[in-house]
């Protein structure tokens, strides 16, 4: 048996208009120590699965087995990276990190459980920054926190939602550096989602690519075999790089095109400016009209 | 002389360094993209040329005029769009074109913004407020105004930040036609390396700052129209890349002090929590009797 195995997972929520299928029998097996990646587009489950699995979401269909248990709402055997870090804003990083790690390690004495924040806040680059607020930290900083915070606890499994996709692509590179050395030395079973191609290559063993909603499930997976301990400049030259990326972009591009049925599209408060509603749609070409359609 | 022209220029914010020694030619109709860190000094370094700031020395000419005021030879698309909310698509453009070809008849100033909407392709949108756009098509109506100003040089500030990864390609590609259509010249603003490398002639890495300066200029030539996913396949392109990611990561590192630092990390194991805690007494957390001790690079 699998260290974490996803059988049949389903949701359905109840609308208006009838039950709305969002994740359809997803069948995912991960080895202990092993890194996953989802990748698919906005919309399109892959964050249904992994709240699933962090126990934040119901589980309509199926089950969710993580070390010989089944799962049954959430707990601090899963380590979660939320894509902003819900850092409590009135108190310092330090103390944001104690909070699980009081919970988690109350047989220990206080000195060694501070001992364990500082580590973990040092490692991820906060050496000098741990007693500062949430206010005083950047963006990149305070995603540093919400990594620290994860891996203090040594959970079973680290869940990783888009836990850079608010950052600028140059603070990106610079954090999936720090998550990986991490990892690197605690070798948590791992699954992360993300729309970044060159973020996935990067940190995964696996790329799981998932079909568009409704009824999403796991379209292909690929292989991601390069060495480890990963260099960023080593990967980008093996010969592979290019070509797995490429492939991965053809994916993502192909489903792009495809329009999302407008249940499952997770228009934010906008309205959708769905062209096709326009008395007069002459302007734009027929393909433009399709795309924008997937824009909303 | 070029046509835009940064010498030695120098910006300071009380007693920073914002940008230190920036010198920059940009050729007529030539696409350069300027990539940085966020915080570097990006906006800053736009907005000397546009005018909404002074150096505090250096000159920014254009033309070989010094740059004093923001005008509208130069066009602005700013990342937060900055559309006036109570005009429509086409009001907000026209106010523009209004303001800058003054003494045109009304049909042809009309005309002039149509032209532009139907560039971006957001007629069927004309007559929407911008909170009725999504974020794509709100920076399109912001491309269109800058472009309906014929300005002599476009700066683009970050446009595609905002947007999901999937608009923002769509978007990229949108402004490589347009830009093959126009010609302009145009400074890019960005933090993305793959977005410069996509769309410019020539980038230019900003350094992490304080006192962020340019470093060396990287050529793009990539034939277009370019393939996003063809160029995968191109050495050049994997060449620029590699060279220019790690230039900026490389000038981050330089500029952190580091000291060494020993930590001591408890082996102790995690508790389960779904069994109850000990009434009385306190147990011992679980031990894996390995102490782990290292020595970490503090940044």
């Amino acid at each position: 048996m699998s260290y974490v195995e996803l059988s049949n997972l389903t949701k359905i929520y109840p609308t208006s208009k009838g039950p709305a299928v969002i994740v359809k029998d997803f069948n995912l097996r991960i080895a202990k120590g092993e890194f996953v990646t989802l990748i698919g587009h906005s919309g399109c489950g892959k964050s249904t699965v992994l709240s699933m699995l962090a126990g934040l979401n119901d589980i309509t269909g199926g089950g969710i087995i993580l070390a010989g248990k089944e799962l049954d709402g959430p707990g601090p055997d899963r380590g979660v990276v939320f894509q902003s870090p819900c850092l409590l804003p009135w108190i310092t990083a330090f103390e944001n990190v104690m909070l699980g790690i009081d919970q988690v390690f109350y047989t220990a004495g206080k000195q060694e459980r501070r001992e364990i924040a500082e580590y973990y806040l040092t490692v991820v680059g906060l050496g000098d920054a741990m007693h500062k607020k949430p206010a005083q930290l950047s963006q990149g900083m305070r995603q540093r926190v919400g990594i620290a915070r994860a891996f203090a606890l040594h959970p079973k499994m680290l869940l990783l939602d888009e836990p850079f996709g608010m950052l600028d692509s140059l603070t990106r590179y610079e954090l999936q550096q720090v998550l990986i050395q991490l990892w690197r030395k605690n070798k948590i079973t791992a699954l992360m989602v993300t729309h970044d191609v060159d973020e996935a290559l990067f940190l995964s063993d696996r790329v799981v690519c998932m079909t568009n909603g409704p009824e999403a499930e796991v379209g292909e997976i690929l292989d991601v075999n390069f060495q480890r301990p990963r260099e960023r400049k080593a990967v980008m030259e093996h010969p592979d790089y290019y070509k797995l990326r490429e492939h991965l972009i053809t994916f993502l591009e192909e489903r792009a095109h495809k329009p999302l049925p407008a249940r499952t599209s997770n228009a934010g408060p906008l309205p959708a400016p769905a062209a096709p509603k326009q008395p007069e749609p002459s302007h734009a070409s027929p393909s433009q009209t399709k795309r924008e359609t997937v824009n909303a | 002389m070029a046509f835009l022209e940064l010498k030695n220029v120098n910006k300071i914010f009380g007693p920073h360094f914002v940008l230190k020694d920036i010198n920059l030619s940009i050729e007529k109709g030539e696409f350069v993209a300027i990539v940085g860190f966020s915080g570097a000094g990006k906006t800053t370094l736009i907005n000397l040329i546009a005018g909404l700031l002074r150096p505090d020395s250096g000159t920014v000419t254009l033309n070989d005029l010094e740059i004093t005021a923001p005008g509208p030879d130069r066009g602005i698309v700013f990342q937060n769009y900055s559309l006036l909310p109570w005009l429509s698509v086409y009001e907000n453009i026209y106010l523009a074109v209004d303001q800058v070809f003054r003494n045109w008849a009304p049909a042809k100033k009309q005309q002039h913004a149509e032209k532009y909407i139907a560039m971006v392709n957001l007629s069927p949108a004309r007559e929407k407020r911008p909170h009725e756009l999504s974020g794509g098509m709100r920076q399109r109506v912001s491309v269109a105004r800058a472009l309906a100003m014929e300005p002599q040089i476009l700066l683009l500030d970050e446009p595609l930040f905002a947007l999901d990864a999937l608009t923002r390609a769509t978007l990229q590609d949108e402004l490589s036609r347009i830009w093959d259509e126009n010609k302009k010249t145009v400074v890019l603003i960005t933090n993305d390396p793959d977005e410069g490398i996509y769309l410019a002639d020539r980038i230019i890495p900003l350094t992490a700052g304080p006192s962020a300066t340019l470093g060396p200029s990287f050529k793009v030539e990539i034939p277009r129209p370019r393939d996003r996913k063809a160029i995968n396949h191109d050495p050049h392109f994997k060449e620029i890349r590699r060279d220019v990611i790690e230039f900026m990561l490389n000038s981050k590192h330089q500029r952190r002090p580091s000291i060494t630092k020993r930590l001591v990390l408890p082996d102790i194991e995690p508790e389960d929590l779904r069994h109850p805690k000990p009434m009385a007494g306190r147990s011992l957390p679980k031990r894996r009797s390995e102490i782990k001790e290292e020595t970490v690079e503090v940044e």
